[in-house]
């Protein structure tokens, strides 16, 4: 079986994984590591987004063995000990969630975007979310929250 | 879903010989259709070749002669926000991120986005008949829910659609495709690497089985004054086209002296009438001179119960695409009309 290293949330593991076991199914089943969530399995919910080597990706759509070495960030991994990320504190400020099952694909994803630098206005954040389905549709809030965290405060209309 | 093993190629030569000498082995780049094809068992491979290892093809380059050289493992996001490109090809910019979502776009590579296969919902259920997964099998969209299906360039046997927007871009850029295998090297013009359906649906394109797709070439011309992508679908963003079209124009005052029109999620491959072009050249840049381009690239097109719409639809796009490309400052995210 191949030898799989993984830094994941800034901690080395060295994994036996079989050739066809997602980066998603060895985040979840080998290191339990459950804040990463199988929405659709098929790349179409953003709810297993990762951030891999500063990238946000589908964790679904990717092998474990294709990502060998690679440094990857999870929602376990954003909060500083007991203190929440800005995204996290801003989540819950805003009310951007019902469920939650979408929250962690959400806020990786937007760690992404920010990271990324690419998203200007209010209107080119929402599109580069797109990515990260919310079925309760706090679409809204969810987009308030990155505002926030993006530029220190935004609550306009959607 | 099927066990497969998993190799790393070193080199072009060793993924090629380790795919060519096993027809049940397929190569792996971004994975993010491959993946889930495998998931739906329409893909069953026996070994997957990694090609990110591979030392070149993973840059964007400038060339004497004028051209950039697009290599087909950068990621489809590295492309569409490469400085070069942007500058330059801002049409094939705007149509990548009119595609997928932003982590599809980081994981997807610019070789791969040409080899998608088509989102038919009839294709990926294994209970109905499909011509492209089972061939012979018959079709089951003709008579069935086809509001998603082509237009032009159909046969009886599939009426399947090519999903890709960067691929709009590329064939209004006359782009070409460089490839390796075991027969050497090859350089396919972009309008011949994609396959209208004929009565063998089961091939898309005219890759061979073990070649390679190394990296694209962009000629020097990139309608970076004048261009628009426009993409109408049935969310603002993260679906596919129903209709999209790449327009570029150049221009000399207001009449056209070059256009560029190519449509997207009407046909098996990127949709381009040369004819519809050559009209273009010398009349004003107005609706009345787009109406005629629509009217030559929608020649011969045939709709089917659910989507005899995409004809007008589609013609009213090129009018409005084309005004859009008089205005590119305007453009929208996600490629919504604009102007």
């Amino acid at each position: 079986m191949p030898i799989v290293k993984l830094n994941i949330n800034q901690q080395t593991y060295e994994l036996d994984v079989l050739p066809w076991v997602s980066l998603l199914d060895a985040i979840r089943e080998r290191l339990l590591l459950t804040g990463t969530k199988k929405g659709c399995d098929h790349g179409q919910c953003g709810a297993c987004t990762v951030i891999c080597d500063d990238k946000r990706i589908l964790s679904c759509m990717t092998l474990a063995v294709m990502k060998n070495g690679a440094a990857i960030t999870t929602i376990e991994g954003i909060a500083e000990g007991d203190e929440l990320h800005p995204l996290q504190k801003a989540f819950i400020e805003h009310d951007a969630f019902q469920c939650g099952y979408c929250t962690p694909g959400q806020i990786c994803s937007a760690i992404g975007l920010l990271t990324e630098g690419k998203a200007k206005t209010r209107e080119e954040v929402k599109e580069l979310m797109s990515g990260n389905l919310c079925r309760c549709g706090a679409n809204a809030n969810i987009i308030d929250a990155i505002m926030e965290v993006k530029e220190g405060g935004s609550r306009e209309q959607f | 879903m099927n066990n497969f093993d998993y190799q790393q190629a070193a080199s072009i030569a060793d993924g090629i010989q380790l795919v060519s000498t096993n027809n049940k082995a397929a190569f792996v780049a971004g994975g993010t259709n491959l993946i889930d094809l495998w998931k739906y068992r329409l893909m069953e491979p026996e070994l997957l070749v990694d090609l990110n290892q591979v030392k070149e093809h993973h840059s964007i380059e400038e060339k004497e002669d004028g051209s950039v050289r697009l290599g087909a493992f950068v990621s489809n996001a590295d492309t569409a926000y490469h400085p070069i490109i942007e500058k330059r090809y801002p049409l094939l910019s705007k149509a990548i991120l009119a595609g997928a979502s932003a982590q599809i776009r980081n994981m997807a590579s610019n070789g791969g986005n040409l080899l998608q296969r088509t989102r038919c919902y009839y294709f990926y259920d294994p209970n109905v008949p499909c011509n492209k997964r089972t061939p012979g099998s018959g079709c089951s969209a003709i008579d069935g829910y086809n509001r998603i299906h082509a237009i032009l360039g159909a046969s009886d046997n599939c009426i399947a659609v090519f999903p890709s927007d960067m691929c709009v871009a590329l064939a209004a850029l006359d782009a070409v495709v460089n490839t390796s295998g075991t027969d050497g090297e090859r350089s396919i013009p972009f309008s011949e690497f994609h396959r209208l359906p004929g009565d063998m649906p089961e091939q898309d394109n005219n890759l061979r089985h073990g070649e390679i797709i190394t990296s694209i070439d962009l000629p020097e011309k990139g309608f970076s004054g004048n261009y628009s992508y426009l993409k109408l679908r049935d969310r603002h963003s993260y679906a596919f086209a129903l209709v999209s079209v790449a327009t570029g124009l150049e221009l000399s005052g207001d009449i056209i002296t070059d256009a560029r029109i190519a449509l997207g999620g009407l046909a098996h491959k990127p949709w381009r009438i040369n004819e519809a072009e050559l009209f273009l050249k010398g009349k004003q840049a107005n609706a009345e001179s787009f109406a005629g381009a629509a009217e030559i690239l929608l020649q011969g097109a045939k709709g089917f119960k659910y989507n005899s719409f995409k004809i007008e639809l589609a013609k009213r796009a090129i009018i409005r695409n084309g005004l859009m490309a008089l205005h590119p400052e305007q453009q929208l995210p996600g490629a919504r009309p604009s102007a």
